[in-house]
């Protein structure tokens, strides 16, 4: 009791002491106009910093959309999560607006799908962010094509003649159902790793996620089994991972090169190609101009087919597991009318 | 005793019978054996196989985690290649294959069953988990190139450039220094000589969200000053530039930057930046001693209007002093808008910005009617650029501005731009520019030109800030 008694005085004393050399610098040392200054720095300093984050949900901003559904799955609950990207937008090029950065300033984790499908805008977000935890590197950032398997890692000299080509090979891997559950996992690794005590809901959630996409799987692999084998030609190469699973093939794209615009030449050869291999669905993303697939279509007699690559495409398109139900039964529609 | 024996008798007969039992099931256990025999050798192959599956998987995964770090040991696995025991082959032979074109054959000494394994892991090798691969090279920074060769005909009295020059090559380079910076570099070389356009570290990891930028760079005094000559949407800068705030070089300078994004209502991104720099910029601002430092103020405001339309508004001023001396301050005062429309889903194909600046400059000079004046200039542009189609842009410019150091001096202007685009990488752009350029008060020179430009990109020249 004496203990205590003694740390109530020190602490009265203490205070006392504290407030009185204050209010003595405040009114000798300070002038009027540089305590006005000071007032609005400090106003700043605190009025716009991220105080008493409440430890109730983790804000995760994702690149993508797909990012934001499969980090939405994993989480449940415990996160608020949001897209830089739409699910309409083209990913390679979307506008570094200020407007993100009021989300990515805030953000807890910002996760990425990589492979430089982002690398023309999301770095000036990432620097003007001012976000320690969203830096390159840092905690809370995580690049998703570190869980995924990665198709068209280009081999020997990788040079623009090829076009916008992604020297670390194809960005579009969450196409296939199986990354999408890699990522989920590693996901729900680092949500456990930032909230540990909440590790045994994120696992519970992602094991839910990984029997619920497993029996979806099945369901779509049947889906697309009389299909198998059936070639395609796209628009432009998003599609790799996709083909892949579903034992699909695309033989073709109606881009010369990526990030070429159609040319006449190459719009030829590809009609010559479709009609000798029999090719008769052609999958056009939903950000493309329909001018040169609707006439290649016209000349050999195939069907344009506007696929969605990502969550968000349209509007009733809310997650991952609606886009492949979406994707595959047009698939279906186009596949039974053309043969 | 009768009973004792009897009982001894079927006690000692059961036990007979059992150890004939033993025999019998012997020869069983003896069939049971060899079919366990059998079963234990299947499984030891089995075990034998999954330890050398293992025994590979480690192999690769030093292999990963090797290839992580610097690569002088990769001239110590070629070595060890022929050497090593077989899974170490395996897994060094498949990642230098994965780095060269064709997947080389697994080495003589491996035994049958793991270079099924192997040929199947190599295949998946060219389809790795995980997508960076690692290398001591992806420590080196981002170097770029961007060329930009301009060549001009028709007639210009005031301001002529040469016919045809390799105006500049802006090498860029750009990386990450630590978890709390990261540094731009870009350095032009033309043909008037080398400069260090801008260099300077960012701290993207300080408190309170500020951003400090240290180093040499364009200030942010309005919109045009702070782009790069290769990222304009015309060949030439504006008339208001030229005249007022240091012309392509702009206000370019050595000093600190330091900006917060500020509370605003909602939907509106507010941000402040103050910075100080030494004094020396161009035609604008010369420091005559160490105190002459110069200041540059910045305030912008951002809104989206719908996704697809936005505003950015700014006002801007920097006061430092001029080339005359100490005692002689030139103030710039300017403000900006620019209006940009770009549908999310046809971005590609079109898109619309239109850009006006106002500058206001307010500069000490000496002159031979009074001893010290301050000459009052005014200048503007207004420009605006649409996208027809993915590979064709069409855009105009109007300039009208005073001289800096005679406001009685007016120029005015007018340009039309043509661009096209073969790809990201590569630009074409022609303008027609119209100058109704002051040498006199009441004295001008009509210029008429056509200026061309070529822009060709190497590299990763990273995105430029909105």
């Amino acid at each position: 009791m004496l203990h205590a008694r003694l740390i109530r005085k020190t602490r009265f004393y203490v205070t006392n002491y504290a407030t009185n050399y204050v209010t003595n610098y405040l009114t000798n040392y300070l002038t009027k106009t540089s305590a006005v200054v000071m007032a609005i720095a400090l106003l700043c300093a605190l009025a716009g910093s991220p105080a008493g984050r409440a430890e109730n949900k983790l804000k995760i901003m994702t690149a993508t959309t797909d990012l934001a559904s499969l980090a939405q799955e994993v989480g449940g609950d415990k996160v608020d999560v949001e897209s830089v990207a739409k699910g309409y937008q083209d990913p390679h090029f979307v506008e570094a607006k200020p407007s993100f950065l009021l989300k990515l300033r805030k953000a807890d984790l910002l996760i990425v799908v990589g492979l430089e499908l982002e690398i023309g805008w999301l770095p000036p977000l990432i620097t003007q962010s001012s976000n320690p935890n969203i830096q390159v590197s840092a905690n809370g950032y995580l690049d998703a094509s570190r869980f995924a398997k990665i198709l068209e890692i280009p081999t020997g000299q990788v040079t623009r003649a090829e076009g916008d080509v992604h020297p670390q090979g194809n960005p579009h891997y969450w196409l296939d159902p199986d990354n999408g559950l890699r990522v989920a996992k590693g996901i729900a690794d680092k949500l456990s790793e930032m909230r540990p005590n909440d590790a045994a809901y994120f696992a519970q959630r992602y094991s839910d996620f990984e029997q619920r996409l497993k029996q979806a799987d099945e369901k779509w692999k049947e889906q697309m089994k009389p299909y198998s084998g059936r070639k395609i030609v796209t628009y432009h190469r998003s599609w790799p991972n996709f083909a892949e699973h579903f034992q699909l093939n695309v033989v073709g794209y109606v881009e010369p090169r990526p990030g070429i615009p159609p040319t006449p030449q190459h719009t030829v050869e590809l009609i010559g190609q479709m009609k000798r291999d029999n090719v008769k669905v052609i999958v056009v993303e939903p950000y493309f101009d329909l001018k040169t697939p609707n006439s290649v279509a016209r000349e050999t007699g195939g069907q344009v087919l506007v696929l969605l690559p990502s969550v968000g495409g349209e509007k009733e398109i809310t997650d991952y597991f609606k886009l492949f139900d979406y994707d595959i039964a047009k698939l279906k529609q186009a596949f039974d009318t053309t043969h | 005793m009768k009973k004792a024996l009897a009982l001894c008798a079927l006690l000692f007969a059961s036990v007979n019978a059992k150890a004939q039992e033993i025999p019998t099931s012997a020869s069983a256990g003896e069939k049971s054996a060899a079919n366990s025999e059998a079963r234990i050798q299947t499984l030891e192959q089995q075990v034998s196989m999954l330890a050398e599956q293992v025994a590979l998987l480690r192999g690769q995964l030093k292999v990963l985690a090797d290839t992580k770090s610097p690569s002088e040991e990769s001239g110590a696995r070629l070595v060890l290649t022929s050497a090593s025991a077989p899974v170490s082959a395996e897994s060094s032979s498949s990642s230098i294959a994965s780095a060269t074109s064709a997947p080389a054959a697994p080495t003589a000494a491996a035994p049958a069953a793991p270079a099924p394994q192997a040929q199947a892991l190599q295949s998946t090798q060219s389809q790795t988990f995980g997508g960076a691969s690692g290398n001591a090279r992806l420590l080196n920074p981002d170097i770029s190139l961007i060329g930009d060769f301009i060549g001009a005909v028709g007639h210009n009295d005031v301001a002529p450039s040469p016919s045809l020059q390799l105006h500049e090559s802006e090498l860029g380079v750009q990386a990450i220094i630590d978890p709390y910076a990261r540094a731009d570099v870009f350095i032009s070389f033309g043909e008037t000589g080398v400069n260090v356009e801008e260099g300077y570290v960012t701290f993207t990891s300080l408190p309170a969200g500020l951003l400090l930028k240290v180093g040499k760079m364009r200030a942010v005094f309005g919109k045009i000053n702070t782009i790069h000559n290769h990222a304009l949407p015309y060949i030439d800068r504006p008339l208001a530039t030229n005249n007022l705030v240091g012309g392509e070089d702009g206000i370019d300078d050595a000093g600190f930057s330091l900006s917060r994004i500020l509370p605003a209502p909602k939907g509106w991104f507010v941000e402040a930046t103050a910075q100080v720099f030494r004094g020396d910029s161009s035609d604008v601002f010369t420091a005559s001693e160490r105190q002459d430092a110069s200041v540059v103020g910045h305030l912008r405001g951002y809104k989206d209007i719908t996704e697809s339309t936005n505003l950015d508004l700014g006002v801007s001023y920097a006061r430092g002093h001029n080339d005359l001396g100490s005692a002689f301050i030139t103030s710039l005062y300017g403000a900006d808008a620019t209006l940009r429309w770009k549908p999310l889903r046809r971005a590609i194909y079109k898109s619309f910005i239109f850009r006006t600046e106002m500058f206001y400059s307010l500069r000490d000079q000496i002159s031979p009617l009074d001893l010290s004046q301050s000459v009052h200039a005014f200048g503007t542009y207004s420009s605006a650029e649409y996208r027809v189609n993915r590979r064709w842009t069409v855009g105009g410019r109007f300039d009208r501005s005073a001289h800096a150091r005679n406001a009685n001096l007016i120029d005015t202007g007018l340009s039309a731009i043509v661009t096209y685009w073969p790809s990201e990488f590569s630009q074409i752009r022609g303008q027609y520019r119209y100058g109704h350029l002051a040498t006199a008060p009441t004295s001008f020179d009509n210029a008429n030109e056509l200026l061309f430009q070529f822009l060709f990109v190497m590299g990763a020249h990273g995105a430029h800030p909105f």
